[in-house]
């Protein structure tokens, strides 16, 4: 029994004090005031003074941060960009991720670890270094570029890097493992004989894969589109270096708020929003993979 | 058999060579004579030399094995423990909020994760440096360790625990002698991926760290970004190399094991 | 250790292993009002059990009744909800699983796969400190027992199905265990093995004299390795006997129908007259009388007059115009003549029939049948008549038998050494015979659609209510 609670209590306690104490936290700081000073912001809770402390701290919160963020069409603007980039790119990535995990679960059985290992093999290496990647390649005077004009296909180098696009090249690049996997493993159980059957019964080969195998690996296609959507609205690396001025990307403003600016209540309050927002994908993606749960087990 | 159409050969050429190429075309720059990245001057290995001697790199190197050795081993304890608790911990108060702790940092942005930890840390007023990136790296690691074993625990026959407590073995001994054994693979795979997310982790280690202990992508990313520097090719190389090595060892060593096995199991067929 | 205890279970000069029947035995296992309830589910429901030393225990029934609960709270896996379990008259029930004197057989062998059959077996001994060349021996005596000694240094996946279901034996009676619990044991083997290994089990469990509790859904590996067979239903026990006793007396129509094929015939029963059972003939033909007493009459007595073959043939050739066609009689069986039931008195008057027990009205326009073992107690109520199929007759010719039932041949089922007859009764009621091939199949002469008698004598039914 003294075992089985301390196996609880350690990690519980650890989880607590470094994940849920530290968002109560942002919360707090987010309805606080900006102040000069280290750590800039006001107020403290100050426990010495009693109630009348807690009482002064209470009363000096207050939504100003909340109120600033609408105020200012940055965030506004780049809460909106977000959303419209992490789902684009997501459309995206499901679009180059499906016929890849379908082809991979139609390949013969003895290559499908080899090719399974391979869409894994970029997980291992840096995310950074994936991403930067990619900076040499799309650079006016960049591998691409030289390509394209060795070919004639241009004549004047395009400008890549530093826009939209190279935002979007760069999270279909680094998330389309996430898609994939999830897509392959649904396709990989599908079972022949269920297309052999539709046949039979009169499928064309086009008809059976609409009406039984996209239906099939329709568990496989949600979970894909979050683990892409997810942690592509919050995404910082991407973005600052892929993306021009232009790129309006709520992380990066975080990212800003609090490194250039040091204005940490807004960074807060910044963070809380986002969070908010996420709050829905995270919650419809968890009952889907519980759905996918129940239905195999 | 199935039909292996020309389309699903294409979609896997193109699809792989868009996974590969640019990690290709990296490699083959590093050894680029120029220090114009973009112009194929001839073959050299003189980056990687200046890269050896690049002590700011060499030290950030050293900080992130060290962090990432700490916290991933850490971070197997702790997740293993979780794991244990999510899987076999039977109801308890606060378990769902438990489930909900071990699944969020999963999914948290990173910058949200960082801020928070960063915005504790000040707080309680510890000093910034690879104490704080430790406890920041083992927080969202362990919560990966925790996802993987405890899969690996759910497709385990619980009755082999039981057996073990039947023949008199206290929990912890079941736990040692049947438990670990067979779940080792997974546990250190974890181990595995929680030292390379912890190698890989720009944003929490730039929220947490402080003077002294820089990392290497936080050293990377002020690098590159200025723009593409050989330096930084070389050095992805390298780190590129290291992890295709060791994944395709690993997956070597777990092909021929699984080989054994199943000659094994085909020789007792044949005996019985 | 174990081996010196070794005593014969059942051997033929001394007298049979019964200890339940012994008033001083005390019980090594007491179930007192037991109950485990899952959250709403009761899954076993106020249990009282006593189950003896050297004991072969059979908990039988189909999944979901509870047996595997049993088992798991025999071994600590469980607690009661409510209630004792005492071993040895000690209440165990706060006692851990690794510190009780009870070990199990899993049904998935659990054998630890990363451990070699020789430490698999040792893994209990180990936990008990105790040193190395005691531990050593033992092992090595349940190599011997289990003949497993030319697999010792194999790992778990390196041998076969029915080796391994020995190593886990032997891994489970290593420790000598006052109790063995085995769940479904033989489950993961094929027919041919699981029937070898039923006798090897038997002679284990006679060899170390250890208790043994069997958890299985199969009737047959109950009825074979149990002295003792415990049908459960819903968390009940339904009964609680040796395996001749469930076969042959079952005491509920679940009993009956879990165990092995049976036909029951549903009717009302009545007090049989003792003084008619006297073998003089023509007083038998009182047998069908006396009944009425409780019993509706026109039920018993519906024979319309029948038209003879003048009547038919007037009618044919004169009212036929006037009247329609005639109509005869649909499948009813034409009534008995006095001259046919003297017939049918006569020839069963021969028949050695004992005396007393129920009558049982199943059918109109047939003669009741006997159950001369039917209990008094149950006279006027409604009553199944439990008839395993090996107990039936079959023959084209009206047999000499206290029961006799006429109908027709619907389908045959050729199992080799014995034939199943389904036969449909004039009342649609379906019937099995079964009967055994010692004949060629040449020369067996019913077939489908043979009109045929199904009879069966007296004492073969068992009678029971619902």
């Amino acid at each position: 029994m003294m075992r089985r609670t301390f196996l609880i209590a350690l990690p519980y306690i650890w989880l607590l004090a470094l994940f849920l104490v530290p968002f109560a936290i942002v919360l707090k700081i987010s309805l606080s005031d900006i102040a000069l000073a280290r750590p800039p912001y006001m107020p403290q809770l100050d426990l010495t003074g009693g109630l009348a402390a807690v009482w002064d701290f209470i009363t000096q919160l207050d939504f100003e941060n909340f109120v600033f963020l609408t105020s200012d069409d940055l965030y506004w603007k780049a809460y909106l960009s977000s959303l419209k980039i992490a789902a684009l790119s997501t459309a995206i990535t499901l679009v180059v991720g499906y016929p890849i995990a379908y082809a991979m679960a139609r390949a013969a059985k003895e290559w499908r670890p080899t090719l399974l290992m391979l869409v894994i093999l970029p997980f291992w290496t840096s995310f950074l270094i994936r991403v930067y990647s990619w900076m040499g390649i799309l650079s006016t005077e960049g591998v691409l570029n030289q390509f394209l004009i060795g070919i004639g296909a241009i004549s004047e180098p395009l400008q890549i890097l530093n826009t939209q696009t190279a935002v979007y090249i760069g999270i279909v690049y680094t998330y389309l493992p996430f898609m994939i996997l999830p897509i392959y493993s649904a396709l990989e159980k599908l079972d022949d004989s269920l297309l052999e059957a539709a046949e039979d019964l009169g499928c064309s080969r086009t008809t059976a894969f609409w009406l039984v195998t996209l239906p099939l690996s329709k568990g496989g296609v949600i979970a894909g589109c979050f683990l892409v959507f997810i942690p592509t609205l919050g995404e910082f690396v991407i973005p600052s270096l892929l993306g021009g001025s232009e790129t309006l990307m709520i992380g990066k403003v975080l990212w800003e708020e609090f490194f250039s600016n040091r204005d940490w209540p807004v960074a807060s309050a910044v963070a809380v929003i986002l969070l908010l927002i996420l709050i829905i994908p995270i919650v419809l993606f968890q009952r889907n993979e519980q759905k996918q749960r129940e239905a195999e087990g | 058999m199935r039909q292996f159409s020309w389309f699903n050969a294409t979609s896997l050429t193109l699809g792989f060579a868009f996974l590969y190429l640019p990690m290709i075309i990296l490699v083959i720059y590093s050894f680029n004579e120029s220090r114009l990245v973009t112009v194929w001057a001839g073959f050299s290995t003189k980056w990687y030399g200046e890269l050896l001697q690049n002590e700011e790199f060499l030290d950030a190197a050293w900080v992130t094995v060290k962090v990432a050795f700490f916290s991933s081993t850490l971070a197997t304890v702790l997740g293993t423990m979780a794991a244990q608790v999510l899987v076999r911990g039977g109801r308890f108060p606060g378990r769902t909020l438990f489930s909900g702790m071990i699944y969020a940092p999963l999914v948290m942005p990173e910058v949200i994760t960082g801020l928070s930890l960063l915005l504790l840390f000040i707080g309680i007023g510890l000093d910034r440096g690879v104490l704080t990136v430790v406890l920041a790296h083992t927080t969202f690691s362990m919560c990966f360790v925790s996802v993987v074993v405890s899969s690996r625990l759910t497709s385990f026959d619980r009755s082999l625990e039981e057996a073990a407590l039947d023949l008199g073995a206290s929990p912890f001994d079941a736990f040692r002698l049947v438990t670990l054994p067979i779940i080792a693979p997974a546990v250190i795979s974890s181990w595995l991926l929680a030292f390379t997310l912890s190698l890989d982790d720009l944003v929490i280690a730039s929220f947490t760290t402080g003077p002294g202990a820089t990392t290497l992508p936080i050293k990377v990313f002020s690098a590159v970004r200025l723009g593409v520097s050989p330096e930084i090719n070389a050095l992805s190389t390298i780190m590129i190399g290291i992890v295709t090595v060791g994944v395709i060892t690993a997956s070597l060593v777990s092909k021929r094991t699984a080989l054994q096995q199943a000659r094994a199991e085909q020789a007792a067929a044949r005996t019985a | 250790m174990a081996q010196s205890k070794v005593k014969p279970k059942q051997s033929p000069s001394t007298a049979a292993f019964e200890p339940w029947n012994d008033p001083n035995e005390k019980p090594l296992i007491q179930f007192k009002g037991v109950t485990k309830r899952f959250g709403d589910f009761t899954a076993i429901d106020n249990l009282t059990l006593d189950i003896f030393e050297r004991e072969f225990f059979a908990l039988l029934g189909p999944s979901g009744c509870g047996k595997t609960t049993m088992m798991r709270m025999l071994a600590g896996f469980e607690t009661p909800t409510e209630g004792q379990i005492l071993l040895s008259g000690r209440d165990i029930g706060d006692v851990p699983p690794n510190k009780r004197a009870v070990n199990m057989m899993f049904q998935s062998y659990a054998l630890f796969p990363h451990l070699s059959v020789w430490d698999n077996i040792a893994f209990g001994l180990r936990r008990e400190k105790r040193d190395k060349d005691s531990i050593a021996s033992r092992v090595d005596e349940m190599l011997r027992l289990t003949r497993l000694e030319k697999f010792a240094n194999r790992k778990p996946h390196q041998i076969s199905g029915g080796q391994r279901q020995r190593v886990a034996l032997a891994r489970s009676l290593a420790k000598a265990p006052k109790l063995l619990l085995l769940d479904e044991p033989l489950g993961a083997l094929d027919r041919k093995l699981r029937e070898e290994t039923q006798f090897e089990l038997m002679d284990i469990q006679e060899t170390t004299g250890t208790t043994f509790v069997i958890v299985t859904h199969d009737q047959e590996e109950a009825m074979t390795v149990a002295s003792r067979v415990a049908v459960m239903d819903e968390g009940k026990m339904v009964q609680v006997a040796t395996p001749q006793t469930i076969y042959e007396a079952p005491n509920s129509v679940y009993v009956a129908s879990f165990i092995g094929d049976v036909n029951l015939i549903r009717g009302t029963a009545n007090l049989r007259n003792v003084a008619t059972a006297a073998p003089a003939a023509p007083e038998s033909e009182s047998e069908t009388k006396p009944e009425p007493v409780t019993k509706i009459e026109t039920d018993e007595d519906p024979r319309k007059p029948q038209p003879n073959d003048y009547g038919k043939w007037l009618h044919d050739r004169l009212l036929a115009p006037i009247l329609g066609q005639r109509v005869d009689e649909p499948k009813a069986l034409p009534a008995p003549t006095k001259a046919e039931l003297a017939a049918a008195a006569e020839l069963q008057a021969p028949v050695d029939v004992p005396e007393g027990g129920l009558t049982i009205d199943w059918a109109e326009n047939t003669p009741a049948l006997i159950a001369a073992n039917g209990d008094p107690e149950f006279d006027g109520n409604e009553v199944v008549l439990a008839l395993r199929p090996e107990k039936m007759g079959i023959a084209k010719t009206k047999p000499d038998a206290p029961n006799v039932m006429r109908g027709k041949v619907i389908d045959i089922a050729y199992l080799g050494n014995i034939s199943t007859y389904h036969v449909e009764l004039k009342t649609g009621t379906m019937v099995k015979a079964q009967v055994a091939n010692t004949r060629r199949v040449s020369r067996r002469n019913i077939t489908w659609e043979d009109e045929v008698w199904v009879s069966f004598s007296a004492t073969a039914g068992v009678v029971l209510t619902e």
